[in-house]
């Protein structure tokens, strides 16, 4: 083979792998056909999409560069705040807000990198555990800035570009998540498939390698943290929007564990993950949650510990692929 | 004051009788068990069932919790555990609080939602006066019993052939299994010891700790910061970290109540920062 | 003209000193080789010339800049890159995307995160032109991890090699290749650019004589004696250290 012909067969395979698959269009497509198909359910749809978002921050974390959270919650509640508090004193123009809410959680993520980025893993879970205790016990007891225990109401919210009400019209704000969703999605689609995504997966996996080839692993990593803080911080924001109330619920451990359950659900490092997972176990949540409210967590648990045994990236993917794999063998034999 | 260190002290003791398990499972095999914390619920639960319900002395509810608490551990280490020792700590992580929700759930299933109180024989109750300080006469029993504990921890671990081979083992793996010793094994009784130990401390501190369902959720922090700050390479870091742990929790909650948690939490992001082998380790890491 | 100098490199854990007062000078384009049996100290050395390890005293220069205290990735951009003795691969991306990567990072467009992965051109062709030159051409696009050893063992150089460095560290090159493989990592090493200098650690002693034109034995963290090949083979000190040739060891 010569050197021309290897040059056309790398440069196929590098636009093939950046390129969207004829699934991702299909994909958005159903998507967008669940605001006319399921049009009593907007309320539900419209959490399966700000869970998405979130998921889809942590995803940026874990899938693609490696770094492990339990207290993703923190900056998710810190957007929320940030939000209802610039909207009740500043603006209420929607946009304007969810701007401000990511910048502010980016902020903070910044800042938070240089502690959560020492250190093995369980270092990291452990700080970023800490991280969200604290921010839930600063919310508790400022309660003259975030009204503590009750939760912060009454931030108002125009309708976008000053023409399209989302205040509870549950079709309206549907739609404006989605899109949100939607082009924060593109953009994180797009960040993955640069040279600054490829040099995250590098670093998770081989950060040994990674910085002698020369990356700056540190500054890369901090880089991603920050990223993933401002979209979870976003996903707070637009939660703050379309609820009639921030509280502390926002930043809780559930909610970190909750998230984290999501993204592994759907698996990790491909994007999708946490917008599968998301719909998967809010849909579960409504229907076991429905029979049996309390228990619910029982089978949240039941799920990890199934998903940890037999799921490595891929979620509930992997393990349908085990038992079509398990099936056909079944087959096989005479 | 004297009370409040008091105090500090036994809620410490019993923090560190709970989770010197969870140091060793740390330490040994390098597993984060976020699901220690089930382990003394059920110990607690299996007490309060015990004493409430079929009249047991709480004295003797005591090495039931144990043997209880124990005897779970080993069939979870056996049968679940024993599959995760070489995946990822997110892996860990993701099944151990999978366990934690399941526990919880199930516990609330069988004996509600509520917190449960043991009852405690009359002479547990009440305080006394020691030259001007109060003194509880149930977090008395506390201290005696965890001091007794750890007296017998440090009598094991230094004189007895099962100890010297732990140590081995939690020093290096390799070596010795070089050496012949059976590290799975070994590992499996001081899995099973460990939630034994957290049982009873779960079965011994339910009055002071809360009994409830999301017991393990709530105290999983103060365990975790008990291993991480003190690190697991001796049982005397984890002891230390215990004690300042629970005096500053009791203080913080007296003093000031509003900033308790805030503190502590705080502390350890700073201990772990700057120390993540653990702030009572050996200078060097390896 | 030194491409590589330690001055007086010493590292300490608690009472071991596995690099003693080292102090090597590896010319500019030389093929020089560090030999040394087990526990030599020659892995800590490494680490201590690529900023894994920082020195307890001693300094470490590259082409007579100081660079000491620089981090791994900063010695990277001055010119030093490093394979390793047991693949340090990126199981997940194909050859071809290893190799992007590095040429990307080279050219200081690691950062941009609103390009596309091999959009540029000239990497792309670069990156393409070095995998057929590594042998790599045919499993140009699969999974690193699904790729034979000896290939990966080529990739593990092609890496290194992308970075284009001034000095190469090679961390024995063949071990663990099969007999069968083994000649086309050796033609590899041979074929490298000659103005990269490289400093060879190994243990087999035909590569070293096949391959360096200086070579310098590491005995218990110091420096014992250097050379070229025919003194290094006639030194009695180490022949008694090292070949083991009438030495009771």
């Amino acid at each position: 083979m010569s050197t021309a012909d290897t040059f056309r067969q790398a440069d196929a395979a590098l636009k093939k792998k950046r390129a969207w698959h004829w699934l991702e269009y299909v994909f958005w497509l159903a998507v967008a056909a669940t605001v006319f198909l399921f049009p009593s359910q907007h309320t539900l749809l419209t959490q399966i999409a700000i869970w998405s978002l979130f998921a889809l921050s942590l995803d940026l974390l874990l899938g693609y560069a490696g770094i492990v959270s339990l207290g993703h919650a923190a900056y998710f509640g810190f957007g929320a705040y940030v939000a209802a508090l610039f909207a009740i004193n500043f603006t209420g123009e929607p946009l304007t807000v969810l701007l401000v809410a990511g910048i502010a959680a980016g902020l903070l993520g910044l800042v938070t990198s240089l502690l959560v980025l020492r250190g093995s893993d369980l270092t990291r879970l452990m700080v970023t555990l800490g991280i969200a205790l604290v921010m839930y016990e600063l919310a508790n007891q400022m309660s003259w800035l975030t009204g503590g225990a009750d939760g912060l109401t009454g931030m108002p919210v125009n309708p976008v570009f000053g023409v399209f009400p989302i205040s509870f019209r549950p079709t309206n704000s549907y739609i404006y998540v989605l899109c949100v969703l939607f082009v924060l999605f593109v953009v994180a689609r797009r960040i993955v498939h640069s040279p600054f995504g490829y040099s995250l997966r590098a670093i998770k996996g081989n950060p040994l390698r990674a910085s002698s080839i020369g990356i700056s692993t540190n500054r890369r990593l901090i880089a991603v943290y920050a990223l993933g803080a401002a979209y979870a911080g976003v996903a707070g924001a637009l939660l703050a929007q379309t609820t009639p109330v921030v509280s502390l619920t926002y930043i809780d451990f559930q909610r970190s564990a909750d998230v984290l359950l999501m993204l592994i659900i759907g698996g990790t490092g491909y994007l999708y993950g946490g917008i599968v997972g998301s719909a998967l176990f809010l849909i579960a949540q409504k229907f076991i949650g429905n029979v049996t409210p309390q228990y619910w967590e029982f089978w949240i648990g039941f799920a990890l510990v199934v998903i940890a045994l037999f799921a490595r990236d891929r979620g509930v993917f992997s393990i349908i692929e085990r038992v079509a794999n398990a099936l056909r063998k079944e087959k096989a034999k005479p | 004051m004297l009370t409040i260190l008091f105090d500090g002290i036994a809620y410490g003791m019993l923090l560190f009788v709970i989770s010197c398990g969870l140091a060793v499972t740390l330490g040994l095999m390098n597993f984060v068990n976020l699901a220690h914390g089930a382990f003394a619920m059920l110990g607690g639960y299996c007490a309060y069932v015990l004493v409430n319900f079929y009249g047991v002395p709480f004295f003797a509810s005591l090495p039931v919790a144990f043997l209880f608490a124990a005897m779970i551990g080993l069939v979870a280490e056996r049968s679940l555990y024993v599959h995760f020792y070489n995946r990822s700590h997110l892996e860990q992580v993701l099944f151990t609080i999978g366990l934690v929700f399941m526990t919880s759930a199930l516990v609330d299933y069988f004996l509600g939602s509520q917190q449960r109180f043991i009852n405690l024989p009359s002479y547990l109750q009440g305080r006394f006066d020691f030259f001007g300080v109060g003194i509880g006469k149930y977090r008395l029993l506390i201290i005696l019993v965890c001091a007794l504990i750890v007296i017998v921890l440090q009598l094991i671990l230094g004189h007895t052939r099962f100890g010297s081979r732990l140590r081995a083992a939690v020093d290096d793996q390799r070596v010795a299994r070089g050496l012949g010793i059976n590290v799975n094994r070994v590992f499996a009784l001081t899995f099973a010891a460990g939630c034994g130990l957290a049982g009873l401390g779960g079965a011994l501190g339910a009055e002071i700790l809360s009994l409830e369902p999301h017991f393990p959720l709530k105290f999983m922090i103060y365990f975790l910061i008990v291993v991480s700050v003190g690190g697991t390479s001796s049982i005397t870091g984890p002891f230390l970290a215990s004690i300042l742990l629970g005096i500053g929790d009791v203080a913080g909650k007296y003093y000031a109540p509003r900033f308790g948690g805030f503190v502590i939490y705080t502390i350890m992001i700073v201990v772990l920062v700057l120390r993540p082998q653990g702030l009572f380790t050996r200078g060097t890491s390896k | 003209m030194n491409a590589l100098e330690t001055v007086d490199l010493e590292k300490r854990f608690g009472g071991i000193v596995p690099t003693n007062s080292v102090s090597l000078r590896v010319r500019e384009g030389a093929r020089h080789a560090l030999i040394g049996p087990n526990g030599a100290g020659k892995t800590t050395l490494i680490n201590l010339l690529t900023g894994v390890l920082r020195p307890s005293k001693g300094k470490v220069k590259l082409g007579g800049g100081d660079i000491t205290n620089l981090k791994p990735h900063q010695r990277v951009a001055r010119g030093i890159t490093r394979t390793f003795q047991i693949n340090q691969l990126f199981a997940d991306l194909s050859p071809l995307e290893s190799i992007a990567l590095v040429i990307g990072e080279r050219e200081k467009q690691g950062a941009r995160f609103w390009r596309a992965f091999g959009g540029d051109e000239a990497i792309a062709r670069e990156a393409a032109s070095l995998a057929q030159q590594f042998g790599l051409a045919d499993v140009i696009g699969e999974r690193t991890s699904s790729l034979p050893y000896g290939k990966q063992r080529q990739l593990e150089i092609a890496l290194a090699i992308a970075g284009k460095p001034r000095v190469l560290l090679l961390d024995e090159p063949a071990a663990g290749v099969p007999e069968a493989e083994r000649h086309e990592i050796l033609e590899t090493v041979a074929a490298l650019p000659k103005d990269v200098t490289v400093l060879l650690i190994e243990h087999d002693m035909d590569i070293v004589f096949g391959f360096a034109d200086r070579i310098s034995v590491l005995v218990e963290g110091k420096l014992l004696v250097e050379g070229d090949p025919k003194e290094i083979q006639n030194d009695p000190r180490v022949r008694a250290v090292y070949l083991g040739e009438g030495a009771g060891d």
